[in-house]
């Protein structure tokens, strides 16, 4: 290859430059975007504040039904007193821990037990995702099954799971309360993944196939190559929704098998106590929203290590 | 160079045609048991480093030949022999590479870890995979541009990727399919050149399916002219140019260019009763 190795093309020199110019963009594109979330939030805030001074005292209702809630400092504390609250001692006696810590201690408790139904979700999900791809008659066997569990209302198998839990037991091995919390978790996490990754092994076009079966590879080859590469821009958003979902999961579940320790009971309790301490029930819920951003937060960290796959998602 | 070589010594003797199709049809089955004949009795030869061009009114089956070739799909009828073997036996060992008319490059590899996927799938080593994609993409003119993603490259240079990778494993047949069909004129006579020059330096046999007839002329050995559906051949018009390397832009001007256009053309429009279509008479 003497001759046309000097031969070069008229090539395009610009587009390295090009590329760039795109991630410098992209980064500005990335800080308007935490600019704009970080605005949202304080918009929420405002918005609250605002409607507390200028609503009616008493609400606006038309018989039962409340068209504007009530604008008092029970209904409505101010945002300030929500926060306040965090930082003042958990109960009157003296050694109370502070507020903050006890809420601190439930949402790593029940992250903790929403993480396990995540991992346990999205093995289940992928596995069904590669059965389904793998066989033709597995996905017209079980798709209609994978959407149909969805439609179970969570409150209906919460008790169930827990009763067959405390009929498991091998050995040393004991069911507990919280490893049901965590399957109810994974029962919501393993549909958003089992669709997305079906969609995304399923992805790449018959030219791309065609291509890696002229190569004479196999299945597996392909897969490992081909389809699950191509399957990340789908996985992400998957990954993400059963991440949230793991955490609703595991709030309800924590409430409808009463299961102690975790935000989901600490919601409840608080609720009861909200009489003369308006800030209190607010306490939990942002742990709740903690725990969201958190799990969010982790599965967009895992979405970085994959970026060169997701190539797709904004070019071609 | 030395992969090749090996294949040559180590296997059937090097007189053993590129491809050999007998009585070769097929047909698709159509809805509600209407059936599709795409091709029929396609007798046709392609002697080692022969490049032959398949043209033909659109539907007539050109890619269906191509893709029974590659063992993509099965012929109905008659018999395909690659290099001596079934075509199913050729692509498992790799016998040839193939180029579509899209690209098809992976977006997530670079350029040069596509044009090294195929020697990657087949446990190639690192060194001799570097090795060997450096040299491709110094042949397609791609050199500084290894590191770049596909999306960072223009159409033109996109299929450039995509042939280099078809010549990953120095096979010793090239299927194209369309593989210009998207490019402008300008670029398309500018890799018409280029193939001439790897065919040359490659000595790969090359089955070309083409919509143009210049091109198929410019390129071929032989350009094999298909009648519309049921597709069959009509003509084989022997070009006469001389060997690849030869092919320069100048022949462009020549005669002998000249006849073999009108020749093609004529046995395209030949019978009365059909009219081409899609085919691009530039
Ligand atoms: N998978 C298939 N199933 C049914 N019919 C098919 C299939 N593939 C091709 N055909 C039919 O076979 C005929 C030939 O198709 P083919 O793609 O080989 O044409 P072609 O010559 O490549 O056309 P073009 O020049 O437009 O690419 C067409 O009539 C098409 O409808
Ligand atoms: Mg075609």
């Amino acid at each position: 290859m003497t001759e046309t190795a000097t031969r070069q093309f008229d090539a395009v020199p610009a587009t390295r430059a090009k590329g760039a110019a795109a991630s410098k963009s992209g980064r500005a594109v990335a800080w308007r975007r935490w600019i704009l979330g970080a605005l949202g939030i304080v918009f929420v805030g405002v918005a609250w504040e605002v409607y507390k001074l200028v609503g009616p005292e008493k609400g606006f209702t038309v018989g039962e039904l409340i068209l504007l809630p009530r604008t008092n400092d029970l209904s409505m504390p101010h945002i300030a007193t929500m926060f306040e609250r965090l930082s003042e001692p958990l109960t009157g006696a003296s050694n109370s821990i502070f507020m903050w810590q006890a809420v601190v201690e439930a949402s790593e408790f029940s992250l903790y037990v929403a993480a396990v139904g995540w991992i346990i979700g999205v093995s289940v999900g992928l596995l069904l995702a590669l059965v389904m791809q793998r066989f033709r008659t597995a996905q017209s066997a079980v798709l209609p099954w994978i959407i149909l569990s969805q439609t179970v209302p969570l409150i209906a198998i919460a008790p169930l799971v827990r009763r067959w839990g405390a009929q498991i037991q091998f050995g040393d091995f004991v069911w507990e309360n919280w490893m049901s919390v965590a399957l109810i978790a994974s029962y919501l996490a393993f549909f958003p993944v089992s669709i997305g990754a079906l969609k995304g092994l399923n992805s790449p076009d018959t030219n791309h196939v065609e291509l890696f079966r002229s190569f004479g590879v196999g299945w597996w080859k392909t897969l490992v190559k081909l389809r699950i590469p191509a399957s990340v821009p789908y996985l992400m958003p998957a990954l993400q929704l059963a991440a949230a979902n793991a955490v609703i999961g595991t709030i309800v579940a924590e409430v409808s098998i009463g299961l102690k320790g975790g935000i989901g009971r600490m919601v409840i309790e608080f609720a009861g106590a909200a009489g003369g301490d308006p800030g209190k029930p607010w306490a939990p819920i942002f742990g709740a929203v903690a725990i969201g951003l958190i799990a969010a937060g982790v599965v967009a960290v895992l979405g970085l290590f994959v970026r060169r796959y997701r190539r797709g998602e904004t070019n071609a | 160079m030395t992969r090749e070589d090996d294949k040559d010594m180590a296997s059937e003797p090097t007189t053993t045609p590129a491809v050999i199709a007998e009585n070769v049809g097929k047909v698709f089955p159509g809805k509600k048991g209407a059936q599709v004949t795409a091709l029929e009795d396609i007798d046709l030869t392609v002697a080692r480093g022969e490049f032959v061009s398949l043209i033909g009114p659109s539907g007539c089956g050109k890619s269906t030949l191509m893709r029974l070739i590659a063992d993509l799909d099965q012929p109905t009828s008659g018999s395909l022999s690659v290099f001596g073997k079934s075509a199913k036996q050729a692509r498992l060992d790799q016998e040839y590479g193939i180029a579509f008319q899209q690209a098809g490059l992976l977006p997530w590899r670079t350029v040069r870890r596509n044009i090294e996927l195929p020697l990657e799938l087949h446990k190639v080593g690192k060194a001799e995979r570097a090795k060997r994609s450096k040299e491709l993409l110094s042949l397609v003119g791609l050199t500084d541009f290894g590191d770049n993603f596909p999306d960072q490259l223009s159409g033109g240079m996109q299929q450039r990727v995509a042939i280099a990778r078809s010549l990953a494993e120095s096979p010793n047949l090239l299927l194209m399919d369309e593989p210009f069909g998207a490019l402008d004129e300008m670029t398309r006579e500018h890799m018409q050149g280029e193939l001439a020059h790897i065919c040359a330096e490659t000595n790969a046999a090359v089955v070309f399916v083409t919509h143009s007839i210049p091109e198929a002329v410019f390129l071929s050995h032989r350009v094999v002219v298909l009648s519309p559906r049921p597709g069959r051949i009509r003509a084989i018009v022997d070009v006469g140019l001389g060997t690849s390397s030869e092919r320069t832009d100048h022949l462009r001007e020549s005669e002998t260019f000249f006849a073999a256009v009108s020749e093609v053309r004529e046995h395209l429009h030949g019978s009365p009763d059909a009219v081409p279509m899609g085919v691009d008479n530039r």
